[in-house]
């Protein structure tokens, strides 16, 4: 692998040219999503900046297009630009939240199962498995729609994102808490957790301060593949209608809206925000799959 | 001397050189010469870092890339190995070339039976029919004396013992008829007893066989009973090379004497050991004077009186079934084990792998619980059936020193947070500043440099973790420190200097030591009783000096006439026989 023709950043970091591509298209993707309230040319949840009459206009390139809207609009009169900016950040933040909030059960869980070890530990990894004989999509509508039965305002604007949260993340955890575990068991057979140990310190230090930076490294990669499963997931659900509503609209929820005109000649409505989707979860792939690599000292190439 | 046959290894001026990756070049071996001639065992001797694996690896042409020799010549019976290629024509690795590695357990692959791997080789380099290949096989098992080798071709490889395999590994080393056989730590991994058998086979193959062998190792005892010629090496340059008594009697060259001296003796007790290099003095007794008066200023234990005492203690360990909740195979590593260690002494624990000596370490300090019988500290229970809850100042009196240097300090927090992690847990200190103060002076104590503090684990070689680790352990303040293998995978002169190191803390604080290990000239020099262990129980109980100069058990007496040491060098007993 030649791998060191630039000096510089690529050389410091070691990745191959690929890596570094994929690397920058996911920086100005999850970028353009998080200054979307600044940089995108309009307000897609403002109402008053839409007008029926701007309704499903081509994109600016093509022969019917209007300058105004570089993408085009939607059914409504949106500005498919700027919803895709808003959509991704929806995504993201979605796709973001999930992430955190299972690795943090995973993690937690995961270190305790590992460090006590016995029955803690089978009770907490065979719920687990319970919870993996599950498909992801149908335990994340289970969760959604039970939510909804319970909260009636679980279907709005500002409760749905919690809601995608917790469905994805009650599925994900498990992975997390899998590797963890196994960290874990490993960290705790060494000598210096017996020696904080013997030292006397409480067990939930031994596991915060001693264990914890040291099975780090394999969270944050899972964290990262991960990223692009739960933008996916999200997408999924907002497509199959029980994520975000069309007023607060993800890449998801746009390409479900863009789906039903897709046979009436209106592609781009569907093709955009699914090409964003594209881009970023292999970018955000490719990464992940570097960094597991890298962190895997088995697969570690000598040179 | 002159020999008809060429010599079976002559290495003449090696250079190997590491190419680095900041464009450096690292040189692990330079200027080396030596030469063995057929039935000769030459020994290459020298501490981690040396180059004397480098070498080894070299005539077998397993030198890891980018590793390259970059000078010099390797003849392999009378042919030139080609540098580039790392092999010589007509030579080929394995059928002129044996090779015995340091771990048996790893250098057979645990799929294949013994006979497959023994016969693969025959069939590979010398085209044997499967059948001929089996009766070459069962030939060289009984060749290198494993009992009924029928069945024991039959065999996976866990199911042998270490010694057993090793003699496999052997047995496949020799399985084409070698002239040379290189073997690189072949007993550091063994047990005393599989040891002596080990050597005494090598030997055995070498004088009969005519087999010349490079023995690579770091042990002086080893090298003193079966090596015939020694080459010591230091830094990847040769010190000292000539026969093996006239080396390890009068040795010329500074490095060589110093290696020599470190090595603990067995025969006699000395008040310290000889160290390689300058130790740290005066702001390390400082350190110490002060650690001692904080630490026991509220201690009225007299010296000599009891202070630890394990009464009836078993350990069992189950391996858990197929099936959760089933009952699996019951083991007991310790088996009523009794003993009193008094304050201020050193009391050692003897015995080789398996004889439940951590265990009892394990216990002692509180990891382990005992299935059954006590421990008291100072007459309080601090293990027992089921478990008993150690409350601050019991925990606190008894700290431990582990065997790996390498696995004991976390890598990710630095130094100075781990050793003031047990002060600030005991609130030994009034404020964070004061807390590190104390770090400082701990690590002072130990003899390295008080900014140390600021440091990662990984920027400190072996030895110096282990001075950190005892740091650590007298961090809590403790009245007795649980010491399992300290200097077991330390170089000899770092192992001089820790226990020297060890012994000059008991001295200036008045600790007492409780001394785990399987090495019988370290015990000697460090402990004022000892016990010896077998299976999982004590077999003999005995002041230090006693034990040695009368053992009473067969055991103790086996054990000691084991020990490849110094004052039995080969050529000196025959010449005198």
């Amino acid at each position: 692998m030649n791998t060191l023709v630039s000096p510089g950043l690529i050389r410091r970091v070691g990745a191959p040219i690929s890596v570094m591509l994929a690397a920058s298209l996911a920086l100005v993707i999850i970028g353009c999503a998080l200054l979307a309230g600044w940089i995108a040319p309009y307000d897609p949840t403002d109402l008053s900046t839409f007008d029926l009459m701007n309704a499903e206009i081509p994109p600016a390139f093509t022969a019917d297009g209007d300058s105004r809207f570089f993408l085009g609009t939607d059914n409504q009169g949106r500005d498919l630009l700027s919803a895709m900016m808003y959509g991704a950040r929806v995504s993201i933040a979605i796709g973001g939240g999930a992430v955190l909030l299972a690795s943090s059960i995973g993690v937690f869980l995961g270190l305790i199962a590992g460090y006590f070890g016995g029955k803690v530990d089978a009770l907490i990894m065979r719920i687990g498995d319970v919870i993996l004989s599950f498909p992801t999509i149908l335990m994340a509508l289970l969760v959604s729609g039970i939510a909804r039965a319970l909260f009636p305002q679980a279907a709005t604007a500002e409760w749905a994102p919690l809601i995608l949260i917790c469905a994805i993340a009650i599925h994900e955890w498990v992975q997390y808490a899998r590797t963890v575990r196994a960290a874990t068991m490993v960290e705790t057979a060494k000598d210096y957790v017996k020696a904080v140990k013997v030292i006397g310190l409480p067990s939930h230090r031994i596991m915060l301060r001693h264990i914890l930076p040291n099975v780090m490294g394999p969270v944050l990669v899972i964290a990262t593949i991960n990223l692009a499963a739960a933008v996916l997931t999200e997408a999924t659900l907002s497509f199959l209608g029980v994520g975000m509503p069309p007023t607060y609209p993800s890449l998801g929820t746009l390409i479900r809206i863009g789906n039903e005109f897709v046979f009436s000649g209106i592609w781009w409505i569907a093709l955009f925000p699914a090409l964003t989707l594209v881009l970023l979860v292999l970018a955000v792939n490719v990464v992940g799959d570097w960094l597991r690599d890298r962190f895997n000292p088995k697969l570690r190439v000598k040179r | 001397m002159s020999h008809r046959q060429p010599p079976v290894l002559e290495i003449n001026n090696l250079r190997v050189e590491y190419p680095l990756a900041n464009g450096g070049l690292f040189t692990a071996v330079e200027n080396a010469s030596l030469t063995i001639q057929p039935g000769e065992i030459h020994a290459l001797v020298g501490e981690s870092g040396a180059g004397k694996t480098t070498i080894g690896n070299a005539v077998m042409g397993l030198l890891e890339k980018p590793g390259r020799i970059a000078s010099g010549s390797i003849h392999i019976g009378g042919k030139l190995l080609d540098p580039t290629s790392g092999s010589a024509d007509g030579v080929v690795l394995g059928r002129d070339v044996g090779a015995v590695f340091q771990d048996p357990m790893t250098s057979l692959n645990p799929l294949f039976t013994v006979e497959s791997q023994l016969t693969e080789t025959l069939r590979a380099h010398l085209k044997m029919d499967k059948a001929a290949a089996r009766l070459r096989a069962l030939e060289l098992m009984k060749s290198v004396g494993i009992p009924e080798p029928e069945r024991r071709l039959k065999a996976y490889p866990h199911q042998l013992s270490g010694g057993q395999r090793q003699r496999v590994v052997i047995a496949a080393a020799l399985s084409c008829d070698p002239t040379l056989v290189v073997a690189d730590e072949p007993t550091t991994a063994l047990d005393v007893s599989v040891q002596a058998q080990i050597l005494k086979l090598l030997r055995d193959l070498a004088d009969t066989r005519g087999i010349g062998i490079l023995l690579v190792t770091h042990n002086m005892g080893v090298v003193a009973q079966i090596a015939d010629r020694v080459t010591i090496m230091h830094r990847g340059r040769v010190v000292e090379s000539g026969p093996t008594a006239e080396v390890l009697r009068r040795p010329k060259a500074d490095y060589a004497k110093a290696l020599i001296g470190a090595v603990p003796r067995i025969d006699m007790r000395l008040d310290r050991f000889p160290v390689v290099g300058d130790e740290a003095k005066g702001r390390a007794a400082d350190a110490r004077e002060a650690i001692r008066a904080k630490a026991f200023r509220a201690d009225t234990t007299v010296d000599g009186t009891e202070i630890l005492s394990v009464e009836n203690l078993c350990v069992d360990y189950v391996t858990s079934g197929l099936i959760p909740g089933s009952r699996g195979h019951r083991f007991r590593a310790v088996d009523n084990v009794s003993f009193k260690v008094n304050s201020g002494e050193v009391f050692g624990l003897v015995g080789e792998s398996g004889c439940g000596k951590t265990t009892i370490a394990n216990v002692v300090a509180g990891l382990v619980k005992p299935t059954s019988g006590r421990v008291l500290y100072q007459g309080k229970p601090v293990a027992g059936e089921g478990g008993v809850r150690r409350v601050g100042p019991l925990r606190q009196a008894i700290q431990m020193i582990f065997q790996d240097p390498y696995s004991s300090l976390n890598s990710r927090i630095r130094i100075g947070s781990i050793l003031a992690e047990p002060i600030l847990f005991y609130r030994l200190a009034p404020s964070r500043a004061e807390a590190e103060r104390d770090v400082a002076q701990l690590i002072e104590a130990v003899g390295l440099d008080a900014d140390s503090a600021g440091r990662y684990a990984h920027a400190f070689s072996g030895g110096q973790r282990q001075r950190l680790s005892i740091a650590r352990a007298l961090g809590a303040r403790p009245r007795l420190i649980v010491c399992d293998e300290p200097t077991s995978s330390l170089d000899v002169s770092v192992q001089a200097q820790i226990l020297n190191l060890l012994k000059d803390l008991r001295d200036a604080t008045g600790l007492t030591l409780l001394l785990i290990s399987h090495d019988l000239a370290v015990v000697r020099q460090m402990c004022d009783r000892i016990a010896v262990m077998k299976s999982g129980k004590l077999v003999e109980e005995a002041a230090a000096e006693t034990l040695f100069q009368s053992p009473q058990h067969p055991y103790t007496r086996e054990l000691l006439s084991l020990v490849p040491t110094l004052d039995r060098i080969r050529g000196e007993t025959e010449s005198a026989t």
